[in-house]
């Protein structure tokens, strides 16, 4: 039961990381931007709905609102910043994308205050929910679970089945063809960038009430994101699925089981202080074998 | 040569190495010393500068991940220092030799990749070392552990915040001459030729992986070298001197210094330290308060840099890259 | 005559696209071999196998006795196999004594050296510009090679071809882009290396090939459907309905 438990956890975990690789992969695959800055807009997501949430005192209310205003929050960056880096080389994006990232951090600071926020898991899902006989689950956490899951295939389905999927895929391949099409180009753009706010605002307010909202808190989870999107090819949104999945698994192993299996050969308190590093270790390792072994990823497109 | 001295740029530059030169002499006339701290961590950042500044402005290869090797090469003093190893002969060969070695390893897997694979590996493998960091308990853990500095017994005295800043101007120096050499050798041409086109490179014959991987190892090398004197510094070691945030703000200091001259980083460090020790008290100038948020000026100046200002502050003064 | 260069049945296919289809083909000491077909017919595949930047899925590749298969570009390119490219590829940074020096550089031992300063190298920079004088760039000397005429430019890549003295030429295209009187100073300059070396020569230019080629190879469909003089060819009633046939059309 208890391993049944864990292997939720590495999922909820791993379709939160999906939600915000989504829109990094989709940002790199389309327009080619390295954007450092995407971890910014998970922690906005979080910040707006912590102040609708608390406004409204209603957790539905608040993310319903949140959510537009984290995409014209991400449509504000594109339309002033990010349209004007995409025929730039990574180290103009890489840089420019940095200093967003400084901004944003202060810009919160400066808004909300330094001390982190937190938002407490709505009373209609603050319970447990027996999923198998004598195994207990957080409702909540089964909500993110239930929540991702409808966001991927949604997104699964607008980008085989759609039209403005149709674009995103032959954008990706050939972004002259679709200009020749007479799409607007530079609206599908603001259209996807806003999109991939949605996503990574959405994955930062479902985080919130298991974490906790602070300033920098996208950064760090940025980082695996990409680590996620490297791993799965990068333009690929199946392979993001495919890697954010095993991350959230790989992440719950060493976190859980590594620290018990390292209790057997070490001092418990080194044990657990280790434990935790070990296990984000361990994805950096996973992702350098697979790139040692597939120079583009899991799904990449073969240079 | 003799002409060359007596242009412009030159004499800032001659200027400014003369100033940071006469550092610990000004902060003693002026009783600041806080001066001089900035002054040596300045010299410190700026040879990490010009560590990354060899295979990102000469190689052309956006490494995100160069902080790693300033932890390796503070991590090795401290954790030697830890355990009773004092003698700055073993300390800092042995720092130079980790950071070499994690150079090898990191090169030779993430040469393999391009673009944006290789940013993002090398910012992975720099993550994984802040977390090996960070795992330490043994060595403070997160909240990082106070060190002796090394000992050079009869020769120096790093405890001497003057003696200490020479050293580190003279390494700079040292880093600078090595740079100004190595880009117009032999080798720095094949480097600078695989940036400008890395298949013609290979048709013409040279084994374009070999030269970027050694490279990285002297850049490696170099950026353990800022490490170790980070570390003597502060007489501190932490995770967050190799936090991905100081990888990005060495980029920033190549870029906003002027990326592939010889004296950008120099001017990148200074203007970098610059720009946030006035940012500050001058935001809080125009309204108490506002000087914590400096960075909400920072960010968007690091972007119009990015976008319109590519050369630098070496492109300002008239410098050509090469 | 000896063969320099014997590639035998090679194999290249893209998914389901048979990109080289069992293709022999060979190059001899002083003979310039013409590689012509249609657009798409694979020789830019074909020549990617022989200088090592793709590999072929099946066949060998020799080079004066050597199988040299499984080298790679570097490796090819320093027993003497030298090639230009079909869109323009100098390093556009350097000067174009700059570009030459740095092939020379190519073969001469590693270059693994980091404080001798090239500027003060007079050897170097002697060998560089007869390099250039080779090809009549001489006066262009100290210009960027990004400055230079998109003519100077493809002077300068057989240049950087000929930089390390090679027993081989792959030239794909070198006549692309070019107005009739710089086509013609290429075609005297091709002329004039075949004493020096072997070349495979792509060209849609059939003026030139029949100017310059011994042998020319016809490749249809990543097929290489004939092998014969210049002579054999026009006659050649495949030949002439799968390519020339267009052309004269």
């Amino acid at each position: 039961m208890e391993v049944l438990i864990q292997v939720l956890n590495g999922v909820q975990l791993g379709l939160l990381m999906f939600l915000l690789a989504a829109g990094l992969t989709l940002t790199f695959g389309i327009m080619d931007l390295v954007n450092l800055a995407h971890g910014s807009l998970y922690m906005m997501g979080a910040y707006i709905a912590w102040t609708f949430i608390s406004w409204s005192d209603s957790f539905v209310l608040g993310a319903l609102l949140a959510l537009p205003a984290t995409f014209i929050v991400g449509v504000i960056v594109e339309v002033v910043i990010a349209r004007r880096l995409y025929a730039r080389d990574h180290l103009d994006q890489v840089l420019a994308t940095f200093g967003l990232i400084l901004f944003f951090n202060d810009l919160v600071r400066a808004i909300w205050g330094p001390a982190g926020k937190s938002i407490a898991v709505p009373p209609f899902l603050d319970h447990t929910i027996e999923i198998l006989p004598g195994a207990l689950y957080p409702a909540y956490r089964l909500a993110i679970i239930v929540v991702g899951t409808g966001v991927a295939l949604l997104l699964a389905w607008l980008v085989a089945r759609t039209r403005l999927g149709m674009l995103i895929r032959a954008g990706a391949s050939n972004r002259r063809m679709i200009a020749a099409l007479g799409v607007n180009i530079e609206l599908l753009f603001s259209l996807v960038f806003g999109l991939g706010a949605v996503f990574a605002g959405l994955a930062g307010l479902m985080a919130a009430p298991i974490s906790s909202v602070k300033i920098g808190m996208g950064d760090d989870i940025l980082i695996l994101a990409f680590v996620i999107i490297v791993t799965g090819g990068i333009g690929s949104i199946k392979g993001a699925f495919v890697a954010a999945m095993g991350v959230g698994q790989l992440d719950i192993v060493g976190r859980v089981y590594l620290a018990d299996w390292l209790k057997a050969v070490m001092d418990p308190a080194a044990a657990s202080a280790a434990a935790p590093a070990i296990s984000q270790v361990l994805i950096y390792i996973v992702m350098a074998a697979v790139l040692v072994w597939r120079p583009t990823g899991l799904f990449g497109q073969r240079q | 040569m003799s002409e060359r001295l007596f242009t412009p740029r030159a004499l800032i530059t001659t200027l400014l190495l003369v100033l940071l030169a006469a550092l610990p002499l000004i902060a003693q006339a002026v009783g600041d010393r806080y001066i001089l701290s900035v002054g040596t961590r300045i010299v410190i950042w700026a040879i990490a500068a010009v560590s990354l500044n060899m295979i990102l402005g000469y190689g052309g290869l956006v490494s995100f991940g160069h902080a790693a090797f300033i932890g390796i090469g503070g991590y090795a003093v401290g954790i030697l220092s830890a355990n009773g190893i004092q003698s700055g002969w073993v300390q800092w060969p042995a720092a130079l030799m980790a950071a070499t070695v994690w150079a090898a390893l990191v090169a030779a897997l993430s040469l393999r990749t391009r673009g944006v694979y290789f940013i993002m590996i090398t910012l992975a493998f720099a993550q994984l070392v802040y977390y090996l960091g960070s795992g330490l308990a043994a060595y403070g853990g997160d909240d990082g552990l106070n060190i002796g500095r090394s000992r050079f017994t009869g020769l120096i005295d790093l405890r001497d915040k003057a003696s200490f800043h020479w050293l580190c101007f003279a390494l700079l120096c040292a880093a600078l001459w090595f740079c100004g050499r190595f880009s117009r050798s032999p080798f720095g041409h094949v480097l600078r030729g695989a940036r400008s086109n890395e298949g013609r490179m290979a048709a013409l014959g040279f084994p374009v992986f070999r030269y970027r991987l050694v490279a990285c190892l002297i850049a490696g090398a170099f950026g353990g070298l800022a490490g170790v004197l980070l570390a003597n510094e502060g007489a501190y070691i932490s995770p967050a001197m190799m936090s991905w945030v100081k990888s990005g703000d060495l980029i920033v200091m190549v870029v906003l210094g002027g990326i592939g001259v010889r004296f950008g980083p120099l001017y990148g460090a200074l203007a970098f330290f610059v720009l946030e020790e006035s940012l500050k008290p001058g935001l809080d100038l125009l309204h108490k308060g506002w000087g914590e948020y400096w960075q909400i000026v920072f960010g968007p100046l690091l972007v119009i840099i990015a976008l319109h200002a590519k050369g630098g502050i070496a492109s300002l003064l008239g410098f050509r890259h090469d | 005559m000896t063969e320099l260069l014997v590639a035998d049945r090679l194999i290249k296919r893209f998914g389901g696209l048979l990109a080289t289809d069992n293709v022999s083909i060979d190059v001899r000491h002083g003979e310039i071999h013409a590689l012509i077909g249609p657009n798409g017919a694979g020789k830019t595949t074909l020549v990617s196998q022989l200088t090592g930047s793709l590999a072929p899925d099946s066949g060998t590749i020799r080079f004066l006795g050597r199988d040299i298969t499984r080298l790679p570009v570097h490796a090819r390119a320093r027993l003497g196999l030298a090639r230009s490219f079909q869109i323009t590829s100098v390093l556009r940074d350097f000067s174009a004594i700059e570009n030459v020096a740095l092939a020379q550089q190519a073969h001469h031992g590693h270059s693994f050296r980091f404080l001798a300063d090239v500027r003060k190298d007079t050897a170097r920079t002697e060998a560089a510009r007869r390099g250039l004088a080779a090809v009549g760039l001489e006066a262009r000397a100290t210009v960027p090679a990004s400055a230079l005429s998109h003519g100077e430019q493809r002077q300068l890549e057989i240049a950087m071809a000929l930089g390390g003295a090679p027993k081989l030429l792959l030239l794909d295209e070198p006549m692309a882009g070019m107005g009739p009187e710089e086509s013609q100073r290429m075609i005297g300059l091709l002329h004039g290396l075949k004493q020096r070396c072997g070349m495979l020569l792509i060209e849609h230019d059939m003026e030139a090939v029949f100017a310059l080629a011994d042998r020319i190879t016809v490749l249809v469909y990543g097929r290489a459907i004939f092998t014969g003089t210049p002579d054999e060819i026009r006659r050649h009633p495949e030949v002439r309905q799968a390519y020339l046939g267009e052309e004269a059309a």
